[in-house]
């Protein structure tokens, strides 16, 4: 088996692992609503997605939730609707409303503006919803802090990640039990790299946004929000070209996302108050 | 080494996971800092922050920080969490594993090596074997780690003497022997300087060996275990389009299409129907496959079945032999019961015998016969399961052959299993 085959395999089986403890089924007429999987509608959620797809045999038995902070580029709404009809998904879109009524925004500070319109408004849904466990497709790669998280990662009931005391995972046995008021971040795509999942969507033929591929000279390497989105020096308008790109970039992954920038610790304390 | 076996790792293009161990400030985030730095596998920007942070902090340029991410790390000087990183070289891709060195994160050192195939453990030349080399080293032991690079730092601040690597070497091996450990290489480095690391070092000319860099292409990745017995722990059961599918993940043997199996513990036997894939037409499937199968008989499954051959079944046991490491503050006691996991099982059980309690560093017994495990400790005991269980030893099928005990909400040991009765 590839090293891109070992992935696959090895997500399913975490994706499974915890549907398996924290899905309602049985308990409640509501099927596996306990579960929830966020959909940033990028490459890596998208890959995400795709790997749900195949551990329920295309028939995802949990809601995708996509958080709209208003701000995302156009291309992201409609690949969204786009999708979410082809594959049949169960989409939540989740807004903070109080918060966007209040007019909050990149230029009147980002720790603020991800908080509120990312962070709270996820905070809103789960206490809403209930959700004991959310599927999130952040890699270590990307950023350092990420690279310290688990597979199965506790938040408490005020969405603190308590990185000084995570919980001991060996020989693919994980966390799968947690307090009442505390939720789980799946991550079962934390070991693999930017590169394998390009490989892996050429493989797949994965549909991504095609901001992602090069047009005049520019292309987006990593996708949020429209005003905190910049895109880089690229050629790059085909998956080998990307594929190519990658193996000899320079650059980081996330060079262009304004909120891993603007000082040091930034991404910690994001991630600290809940931040994905 | 043949040319053919030589020929064979260039082409390997698989990732090989290495974690890099040791007692604390003898050198690993720097290690890991300065492997990347040599190998370019650090991207212009990154570099620019790590001087950005170092500089904040009053500091040069501080290889440790590109693993120590967490502030408290950087500002302590100190890792607290586990944490991977990637680089290649030109014949293969690497999964660092960096580990904490301090006492109190030991259970992140074990989350970490757990997940690697390899080890590096890092001794700083002054200090020699102190507390942490020797729990890490029988914690690698015990994870079934049997690659191990050991690399002497520091090599600088001792005038790169022979003498002294000699002898700290020396102390090593017996050590590494005792609690077998099979160490393959030796290595004088100076992480902090780059002598031996991804370069030859010119101030060593008494050294003939190899670099880690070159050490580290030695290494052998795991094989698939498929000349083994089929194991398929049932993980979960779906009801999909009226088809029931049992799923789960393939961990020694292969499974095809029409064979027959038996299911423990209650050794139904039945036939495969169909192997199932998502928009995929299979007909057998290998270790590491996470698939699904339908059978040709109502009979019920469900998780923590373990499905094998019939006639290469395992033996289903209640009572075995075990080492476990318990690695939370408070203190087991003989009489509780405690749930123990294993593969997809998962079981009351009690301990009967804590026949050694064990001092993880200095590997003393502590007590014989006792009716507690404290912290840090590792136990030699008699585990007796409510119902009989299909597991092997360590030694014979690693997937089946390791455990962890469940308190409450979290696990609070790790173990293996020594022996069957």
């Amino acid at each position: 088996m590839n090293h891109i085959l070992k992935l696959e395999n090895q997500s399913v089986f975490i994706i499974r692992e915890a549907y398996r403890q924290f899905s309602a089924r049985g308990r409640s007429a509501s099927g596996g609503k306990n579960v929830a999987m966020l959909w940033s509608i990028g490459k890596d959620s998208t890959t995400l997605l795709w790997l749900c797809r195949k551990a329920f045999f295309g028939k995802i038995p949990f809601p995708v939730v996509h958080i709209d902070t208003g701000y995302k580029f156009k291309k992201i709404y409609q690949f969204r609707d786009k999708y979410t009809q082809k594959w049949n998904l169960n989409l939540i879109v989740c807004k903070n409303q109080e918060a966007m009524a209040r007019g909050v925004s990149p230029d009147k500070g980002r720790l603020e503006c991800c908080t509120e319109l990312k962070t709270n408004a996820l905070k809103q849904l789960i206490t809403e919803e209930k959700f004991r466990a959310l599927y999130l497709a952040i890699r270590r790669d990307e950023h350092g802090i990420r690279a310290k998280e688990r597979v199965f990662s506790p938040r408490d009931e005020n969405f603190k990640w308590n990185y000084k005391a995570q919980p001991p995972e060996l020989w693919d046995q994980y966390k799968i039990k947690a307090k009442d008021e505390e939720h789980l971040r799946i991550h079962p795509m934390l070991g693999w790299t930017e590169l394998d999942v390009w490989e892996y969507i050429k493989r797949e033929n994965i549909p991504v946004i095609s901001l992602y591929f090069a047009k005049d000279g520019k292309r987006y390497r990593s996708i949020g929000c429209e005003p905190c989105c910049n895109p880089i020096d690229s050629n790059a308008d085909t998956m080998d070209k990307i594929i190519k790109e990658l193996k000899t970039t320079t650059i980081s992954e996330r060079s262009g996302r304004a909120q891993d920038k603007e000082k040091v610790y930034m991404m910690q304390k994001l991630r600290s108050l809940g931040y994905m | 080494m043949d040319s053919n076996q030589d020929m064979a790792i260039i082409k390997e293009k698989e990732n090989l996971k290495f974690v890099i161990v040791g007692h604390v400030d003898h050198g690993k985030s720097t290690l890991i800092g300065r492997l990347f730095f040599d190998t370019n596998s650090l991207p212009m920007d990154k570099i620019y922050e790590f001087q950005q942070a170092s500089r904040e902090l009053g500091k040069g340029l501080e290889f440790a920080f590109l693993m120590d991410h967490l502030q408290e790390e950087r500002e302590q000087g100190i890792t607290i969490d586990t944490t991977q990183a990637f680089f290649k070289t030109q014949k293969r891709e690497y999964v660092i594993i960096d580990a904490p060195g301090h006492v109190e994160f030991i259970k992140n050192m074990i989350t970490g090596a757990s997940q690697a195939e390899a080890a590096i453990l890092i001794v700083d030349i002054n200090k020699g074997v102190q507390e942490q080399t020797k729990r890490h080293s029988y914690i690698l032991g015990m994870l079934g780690l049997e690659q191990v690079i050991v690399v002497l730092n520091k090599m600088d601040l001792v005038n790169y003497n022979e003498k002294r690597f000699n002898q700290v070497k020396k102390e090593l091996e017996k050590f590494l022997y005792s609690i077998n450990i099979k160490d393959q290489f030796y290595i004088p480095i100076s992480a902090s300087k780059g002598d031996n690391v991804a370069k030859k070092s010119i101030n060593m000319d008494w050294y003939k060996g190899l670099t880690i860099l070159e050490s580290l292409d030695f290494l052998k990745t795991k094989r698939p275990p498929e000349n083994k017995p089929l194991i398929f722990p049932v993980q979960d059961v779906y009801k999909i389009d009226n088809k029931r599918i049992v799923v789960g993940r393939i961990e020694t043997g292969v499974i095809k299409k029409g064979q027959l199996i038996k299911v423990l513990p209650a050794g139904q036997i039945i036939k495969v129907k169909s192997i199932e894939k998502f928009s995929e037409d299979v007909n057998e499937s290998h270790p590491g496959e996470s698939i699904g199968i339908t059978i040709q008989d109502p009979i019920f499954l469900e998780r923590g079945n373990i499905i094998c051959e019939p006639g290469k079944e395992l033996s289903l046991t209640d009572t075995f032999k075990a080492n476990v490491f318990w690695m939370i503050k408070e203190d087991f006691k003989k009489d509780e019961s405690i749930t123990l996991r294993c593969a997809t099982q998962e079981i009351l059980c009690k301990v009967e015998k804590i026949e050694k309690r064990i001092d993880s560093s200095s590997l003393e017994v502590i007590e014989e016969n006792s009716n507690k495990l404290k912290n840090l400790e590792v136990g030699k005991i008699v585990i007796k399961t409510e119902r009989p269980i299909a597991i092997k030893t360590f030694n014979d099928i690693q997937e089946l052959g390791r455990f962890v005990f469940v308190k409450g909400n979290d696990i609070c040991a790790g173990g293996i299993i020594m022996g069957i009765e």
